[in-house]
C-alpha cells in the first residue's frame, strides 16, 4: 500500500486550491451574501472552464477517466474554501451517474452537453432529503421506484428550502409533466444509486476534512494575533490543547478519507464501509474544530461579522448530506461484525464474483 | 530490529516491512518485548548520534536480547519540565562520576544498561550543559528499586546513583548535545516505533468476540463503542502507513509524532473502557476469581491503557508540541 499521491494528482489539486484561494476567499463569500446571491456565475464559469467536470468521466464517453484518488484533494479543498457552486455535487457525484448510464441517447446527449461546459446534471438520490442546486441543472437524475429517471429542467418544478448554510441551495421537486426518461432499472439501477451514494458520503467526507483544516487554521490566527492578560491567547495551554485536540481528529481522519478515496471503486463491504467510516470521522473532526474555534475566537466568534460560522454552518450541513451518522454506523458495522477483523484486514477487500 | 542494518543484527528492511512483521507478531500473539526501550529508542537514537565503536559494542548485543535497556532521564523535580534535571556527570580524569537520582525507568528491575541524562557542565541551566550517557545498572554505586505499579505490577523504577565511575567513551554523542539527542529520542518514541498499529487492530479483534459473547445483553452504546475501536484502530493503522509511504520516499516525521503519541493513547483506554463496559458488574473480578469467566486480561490492559497518556512525554506536553509546531502558536 502506497498513500502517495502522484505528482499529477497533486498539481490538479493545486490548480483548484490556487483559484479558490484567488476567487474563493471569505471576503467573496460576504460579498455574495450582501448582494443576496448564494453563487457566484462568474467563478463557476472558471471552474467549469477548468474543464474538471467530467473528470470522473470515463475517457470513452469524452470524460477524463480519472478516479476518485484523483479527485479527493480538490473536494477536500473545496471544503477548505467552503465553495458555493457545485463543483463536488456535480463533477464528483452527477456527472459520472449520467456517464455510467450513457447507453441510452438522451443520456448521453445531455453528458455531451456536460462535458462541454454547456450544462449540468445533478442527482435526486432517496438518501438525500433534498436536491441540491436544481437551479443549476438542465437535467436530474433520480429514482422513481426502483427505476432511475432523467428529468429535464423543464418537466419539474422546484420549491426553494433554504438551508441555515448560505450558500447551499437546496430544493424539493415535483414532477409537472410527468414526461422522464428510464434509464435503468433493478440491479443496475441500485448499483448505480449505490455507487452514487459512495461517491458522494467520500466527496462530502473529503470536504468536511477541508472545513475542519479551516476552522483550526482561522482559530489558529485568532489565537497568535488577540491579547488577553498582556499575551496572545493562543500562548495558554486551555487554547493550546482545544486546537491540538481538533487538529489530532483532522489527522486521523485524512488517512481513512484518502484510503476509502482509493478503495472506492471496489464497491464491496469492505470499501463502503471505509467511506461510512470517512465520513464518520470528517464530520466528528468538523464538529470539534468548528466548536473549538467559534470557543476561541469568544463573543466574537458568536457573531455573524467573523467567518467561523459559514464553516460550522457547511459543517453542519455535510454532516448530515449523503448519509447522516446513523446510516454510516450501520454500514460501518456491517463491516466490523459481519467480516474478518485483525491487522490482516487492513486492506482487505471481498472477492469479486467470477 | 527489522530496519536495522544487518551489521547490526537486523534485517535491514524498511518501513512497510517493519509493519508488516508486527502484523504477525501481533497475530502470533507474541508478547511485549522487554527490551522495547532499547530497540526503539536507544538503538535508533545510538544509530544516529554513536560512534562506529558504540554502534559496534551495544547494538548487536541489544539485537539479539543479551543486554537489556532501561531509560534514565526523568527525575522527580524533572519530569514533563525535564531540562530541569539535576543528575550530574563531573568529569574525572578519563571518565565521568554520575551522581543523582532517576525515577519512572521502565524495566529498570529487569534491565542491565540504561541511558541516562546528565548535566555535565555544572554551571549550565537548563536545556544546555547536558549530555547522554550510559551506564551499567550493575555498576558500583548503582541502586535500582522497584516502584510498585497502580497494577500491583513490578515495572518501573527508581535508580539512585551514588559516584558512579563511567569510561567517557560511554557518553553519545558531544558533550552538552544531550537535550537535542534526547528530543530526537523522544521523537522516535512517540514515532512509528513504540507502537504499532497491529496491536491495537489485535486488541479490538478480541473486543468484537468478547461483545459477540455477551452481545445480547449489552445495551446500544456498549455497540456503538466497540464499533468506534474498531474503526479507531483502523485509522491508526492507516495513518501509520501513510507516514510510512512518506517516510520511505524521503519524508520526516515531526510533530506528526506527537499526534500519534494522543491517538494511540486515547484510543487504547477507549478501547479497554468498551471491553469493561461489557463484562459489567464482573469487571472488577481478577482473573483467578471463581466466577471470572471470561474477564480475561482487560483489567491489566486497561489498568496499562492508563500509563499511556502520561508516559513517552505526558498528552498534555504533547498537545503543547502540536500547537506550537502545527499550529503556530506562541510558546507559553
Amino acid at each position: 500500500m502506497d498513500f502517495r499521491f502522484t505528482d499529477e494528482q497533486t498539481m490538479t489539486a493545486e490548480a483548484v486550491r490556487a483559484l479558490l484561494a484567488d476567487r474563493c476567499q471569505p471576503q467573496d463569500l460576504r460579498r455574495l451574501m450582501q448582494a443576496g446571491e448564494s453563487r457566484d456565475d462568474s467563478r463557476w464559469a472558471a471552474i467549469v472552464e477548468m474543464g474538471l467536470l467530467g473528470a470522473l468521466a470515463p475517457e470513452s464517453v469524452g470524460g477524463l477517466g480519472l478516479s476518485e484518488p484523483d479527485f479527493v484533494q480538490i473536494a477536500e479543498a473545496c471544503g477548505y474554501a467552503a465553495l458555493p457552486e457545485p463543483l463536488v455535487e456535480a463533477a464528483g457525484v452527477a456527472t459520472p451517474l449520467l456517464a455510467s448510464l450513457a447507453e441510452r441517447p438522451e443520456a448521453a446527449a445531455l453528458l455531451e452537453k456536460v462535458l462541454a461546459g454547456e450544462a449540468v446534471v445533478v442527482a435526486a438520490h432517496p438518501i438525500n432529503p433534498v436536491i441540491a442546486d436544481a437551479d443549476l441543472a438542465a437535467g436530474v437524475l433520480s429514482a422513481r421506484g426502483g427505476e432511475l429517471h432523467l428529468f429535464t429542467a423543464e418537466s419539474l418544478s422546484f420549491v426553494r428550502q433554504p438551508s441555515v448554510d448560505p450558500f447551499r441551495r437546496l430544493f424539493t421537486m415535483e414532477e409537472t409533466t410527468g414526461e422522464s426518461v428510464k434509464l435503468a432499472e433493478g440491479a443496475v439501477a441500485a448499483r448505480a444509486l449505490l455507487d452514487a451514494l459512495d461517491r458522494g458520503a467520500l466527496f462530502a467526507a473529503a470536504q468536511l476534512l477541508g472545513v475542519a483544516q479551516r476552522a483550526v487554521a482561522m482559530a489558529a490566527d485568532y489565537a497568535r494575533e488577540r491579547k488577553q492578560f498582556g499575551k496572545p491567547i493562543g500562548s495558554y495551554q486551555a487554547i493550546k490543547h482545544l486546537l491540538a485536540a481538533a487538529q489530532v481528529k483532522i489527522e486521523f481522519t485524512r488517512p481513512v478519507v484518502y484510503a476509502a478515496a482509493a478503495e472506492c471503486a471496489n464497491g464491496d463491504a469492505f470499501s463502503r464501509a471505509r467511506i461510512s467510516h470517512a465520513k464518520l470521522a470528517a464530520a466528528d473532526a468538523a464538529d470539534a474544530a468548528c466548536r473549538a474555534a467559534v470557543q476561541a475566537h469568544g463573543a466574537m466568534g458568536y457573531s455573524w461579522e467573523v467567518d467561523v460560522h459559514l464553516f460550522l454552518k457547511r459543517a453542519l450541513a455535510l454532516s448530515g448530506w449523503w448519509g447522516d451518522a446513523a446510516f454510516h454506523r450501520a454500514r460501518a458495522a456491517t463491516r466490523v461484525f459481519g467480516r474478518p477483523l485483525g491487522p490482516e484486514t487492513t486492506f482487505a477487500a471481498d472477492a469479486k464474483n467470477g | 530490529m527489522v530496519t536495522w542494518p544487518e551489521r547490526y543484527g537486523g534485517r535491514g528492511l524498511d518501513l512497510i516491512r517493519w509493519l508488516i512483521f508486527e502484523e504477525e507478531y501481533w497475530r502470533a500473539g507474541a508478547p511485549l518485548r522487554v527490551n522495547q526501550n532499547g530497540v526503539f529508542l536507544f538503538g535508533p537514537t545510538l544509530m544516529e548520534y554513536g560512534s562506529d565503536e558504540q554502534k559496534a559494542r551495544f547494538l548487536p548485543r541489544m539485537a539479539a536480547g543479551d543486554d537489556i535497556w532501561a531509560q534514565a532521564w526523568s527525575e522527580p523535580q524533572a519530569g514533563s519540565d525535564l531540562a530541569a534535571v539535576r543528575a550530574t556527570a563531573r568529569r574525572d580524569g578519563d571518565g565521568y562520576i554520575l551522581s543523582g537520582h532517576k525515577i519512572w525507568s521502565s524495566r529498570a528491575v529487569f534491565a542491565d544498561w540504561a541511558f541516562g541524562l546528565f548535566r555535565t557542565d555544572p554551571a549550565s541551566e537548563r536545556h544546555k550543559g547536558l549530555s547522554l550517557i550510559v551506564f551499567p545498572l550493575d555498576a558500583p554505586g548503582v541502586r535500582v528499586q522497584a516502584i510498585p505499579q497502580i497494577d500491583g505490577e513490578t515495572g518501573f523504577a527508581e535508580i539512585f546513583l551514588d559516584g558512579v565511575r563511567v569510561p567517557a567513551d560511554l557518553r553519545i554523542g558531544g558533550e552538552g548535545d544531550g537535550w537535542s539527542i534526547c528530543m530526537a529520542t523522544a521523537g522516535f518514541e512517540r514515532g512509528l516505533m513504540l507502537r504499532s498499529p497491529a496491536r491495537f487492530q489485535m486488541a479490538a479483534k478480541r473486543l468484537v468476540e468478547l461483545f459477540r459473547a455477551h452481545e445480547a445483553s449489552c445495551p446500544p452504546e456498549t455497540k456503538a463503542a466497540v464499533l468506534q475501536a474498531v474503526m479507531d484502530t483502523d485509522a491508526y493503522a492507516l495513518s501509520i502507513y501513510w507516514t510510512a509511504s512518506r517516510m520511505r520516499a524521503g519524508g520526516g516525521i515531526g510533530a506528526e509524532a506527537s499526534v500519534n503519541k494522543i491517538f494511540w493513547s486515547e484510543m487504547d483506554i477507549a478501547l479497554h473502557r468498551a471491553a469493561l463496559s461489557i463484562l459489567g458488574a464482573r469487571a472488577e473480578l481478577l482473573r483467578e476469581a471463581p466466577a471470572a469467566g471470561d474477564v480475561g486480561r482487560w483489567l491489566d490492559g486497561y489498568f496499562f491503557s492508563l500509563a499511556g497518556p502520561i508516559y513517552a512525554g505526558s498528552n498534555e506536553i504533547q498537545k503543547n508540541i502540536i500547537a506550537e509546531r502545527m499550529l503556530g502558536l506562541p510558546r507559553g
